[in-house]
């Protein structure tokens, strides 16, 4: 047999990532909550001598498509060669539906019986020799998180065959399902454990809402704790103590007004290099992401990364079910925007695990609109917290509101309603550290190599853009607008431009203007809700298709262009 | 007794009787293993009619309100 494609295929939050993961060697995202896998991914595995491509394909719990991530993984199935089927051991039942409905096509498949640890503490016994006389296919106990039970997955591949099944109707699968458990599957009774009586109280609201407001209040204290601490103590002084001198001596051997000292070192301020404002690619470019948000990307994902792997985001979503119905969503779409909080990229593809077009707009849009990515955040932690937390409090309330409003607005001039939330919620699992920070370098990785770069670019782009004298006559077309309607210097135009392209810069570029706070809030404030940076942008395009994008668009520019009229009208 | 979902109070346990509601409802959430004759424990319930929580063998399901009044459950009796 020729093998070119294995798809792993499963239900959602079975383990599919993680064991893809052990396959291929490649890095994937892993968490525990449905849905964490909305594309499929592929990386080359080796089976002998060949090196057949590996497809972990998004969860689904029926080959008859709910949703977008559904439809995926169908689509996938037409050019598969090989299924691994991966089965929750633990959740048997449910999980042999798939499976069945994989055994009645024309493709080979093996089943891997994952979270097979967790079946003992559960007081599950599967026979699984038995398993496999019924089902006529291999099956393989496994734990992807571990790696157990993966080489003899290996090993046994070339067994996989397709012994397609009939059933005439879904009664005749479920008889059949039946069957096969009640003779291959015991259950030993035994008490709730400490972790599913913390299950229960996180979802009962009259316990669970304080929760909620606890983990959500602790998390953001943390983050600034760490994000914060990371700055003061770590990234200021090496940039201080090692840096600064090294870009001193440059600074002297390019001479002040040379175009290369502009781009490098860029302009000095009182005959100084600030890293904050000079606006150089080799200062403020390299200081930006690396000493000011690098420390908020870090502390954000860690503590993400501890509540995506515990579990608790699903039990959030509950909770928050009835206010997000009101904005035209259901409690699902937080998931979308507590990623969007990091980057608004993986917030947007997020966007595929609601069900319809209007939700998908709505969500796409308000997300746009009022979540800032992380990199956003530190910038304005660092400028406007300089002059007093509350301000940034108040831009944070005030996008809180405008979430609301937006929502509001649009849940009632949109036609349709918001459907209603069917989730699974995974048990509570305590993550593993070596898993958490395989995650969490990932995602910097990801930040360092795609991000860095563009904020580079975005700082050499706006000095060519000053030198050629195109930021001068773009300040005089808008300044109607920058300065009539918003209050702010017509030079704000550089950072509207920049923040097509990156945010984080963007807000930096506010900060050589000197602006009043009054202007510094108006201005981050735009800066927020105008447009999503350009990453987010074509994914947005690709998700919503050109149309739905623009509409977004126009939402986000007129809601922009109020927001900082009313702004400068009303603050002091 | 015959209740639906979002009558049961917590902590009660029972086994499905009847999904109401069309085929594509019924497929949709049959395939979550939510089926005729399976045994069901009420977790919890939002307030002002939010999603239900349930819990079937191993794993728990938030079920939105209105679809939960779709699903008739026959309650245990408790001493």
């Amino acid at each position: 047999m020729k093998l070119n494609k294995i798809l792993l295929m499963g239900n959602p939050n079975v383990g599919k990532s993680a064991i893809f993961s052990r396959l291929t060697g490649a890095k994937v995202i892993i968490s525990n909550y449905p849905g964490t896998t909305v594309e499929f991914t592929q990386g080359r595995m080796k089976v002998g001598e060949e090196t057949p491509m590996v497809i972990d394909v998004p969860g689904t719990y029926t080959l008859e498509p709910t949703c977008k991530a559904e439809e995926v993984a169908v689509e996938m199935l037409k050019e598969g060669d090989l299924v691994i089927n991966v089965v929750d051991a633990t959740n048997l039942e449910r999980n042999l539906y798939l499976t069945l409905q994989l055994l009645e096509r024309d493709i080979p498949v093996i089943i891997a019986l994952n979270m097979w640890d967790d079946t003992k503490h559960k007081g599950i016994d599967i026979d699984v020799k038995r398993l496999e006389e019924f089902l006529k296919v291999p099956v393989v106990p496994t734990c992807g998180l571990s790696g157990e039970g993966i080489h003899t997955l290996i090993d046994r591949l070339p067994e996989a065959n397709a012994p397609k099944f009939k059933f005439s109707s879904d009664k005749e699968r479920w008889e059949t399902i039946g069957k096969i458990v009640s003779s291959v599957q015991k259950i030993t009774h035994r008490h709730h454990s400490f972790l599913e009586n913390i299950e229960d109280l996180s979802v009962k609201p009259l316990t669970g809402i304080p929760i909620a407001l606890g983990v959500i209040y602790l998390t953001f204290w943390i983050i600034r704790f760490l994000g914060e601490g990371l700055i003061k103590l770590l990234f200021d002084p090496i940039f201080e103590n090692f840096w600064l001198p090294l870009m001193n001596k440059l600074s002297i051997t390019l001479s002040e007004n040379n175009f290369l000292h502009t781009i490098l070192i860029g302009n000095l301020v009182n005959g100084k290099i600030e890293f904050g404002k000079s606006l150089g690619v080799l200062t403020t470019g390299l200081y930006v992401p690396l000493a000011m948000v690098l420390p908020y990307i870090f502390s954000f994902y860690l503590l993400l990364g501890i509540w995506e792997d515990f579990g608790y985001l699903p039990r959030l979503a509950v909770l928050v079910d009835n206010f997000m119905h009101h904005i035209g969503l259901h409690g699902y779409a937080i998931v979308s925007f507590i990623l969007g909080l990091g980057c608004n990229v993986p917030g947007a593809l997020a966007i595929r695990l609601l069900e319809g077009r209007r939700e998908k707009f709505i969500a796409a849009t308000l997300m746009a609109i009022a979540v800032p990515c992380m990199a956003q955040i530190a910038m304005i932690i660092g400028l406007l917290g300089a002059r007093g937390g509350r301000y940034v409090l108040f831009i944070f309330t005030l996008l809180f509101l405008l979430l609301i409003i937006k929502g509001i607005i649009l849940n009632k001039f949109l036609k349709g309603t918001s459907p209603e939330l069917l989730l699974e919620i995974p048990p509570y699992r305590i993550p593993q550290m070596k898993a958490l920070l395989k995650k969490l370098w990932m995602r910097l990785f990801s930040f360092l190599h795609e991000a860095v770069p563009l904020v580079l670019l975005g700082i050499i782009f706006i000095n060519l853009l000053y030198a050629l004298k195109i930021i001068d006559f773009l300040a005089q077309f808008f300044s109607p607008i920058l300065t009539g309607l918003w209050g702010l210097p017509k030079e704000a135009i550089s950072a509207l431009l920049i923040g097509f392209l990156r945010k984080d810069v963007a807000v930096g570029m506010l900060s050589p203007l000197n602006l009043t706070t009054k202007q510094l809030i108006i201005g981050s404030t735009i800066l927020a809700v105008y447009y999503p940076c350009i990453a987010t942008f074509l994914v947005l395009m690709r998700e919503l298709g050109i149309k739905d994008t623009l509409k977004s668009t126009m939402i986000m520019l007129i809601t922009a262009l109020s927001i900082g009229m009313v702004l400068n009208f009303f603050l002091p | 007794m015959l209740k639906d979902l979002t009558q049961m109070s917590a902590g009660e346990t029972g086994v499905i009787k009847e999904l109401l509601g069309g085929r594509g409802f019924v497929k949709r959430i049959e395939s979550l293993g939510i089926r005729e004759g399976k045994r069901i424990k009420k977790i919890s319930s939002q307030f002002f009619r939010g999603p239900q929580t349930i819990e079937i063998d191993n794993s728990q399901f938030a079920i939105g309100f209105g679809m939960a009044k779709k699903i008739i459950v026959e309650v245990d009796e408790t001493k």
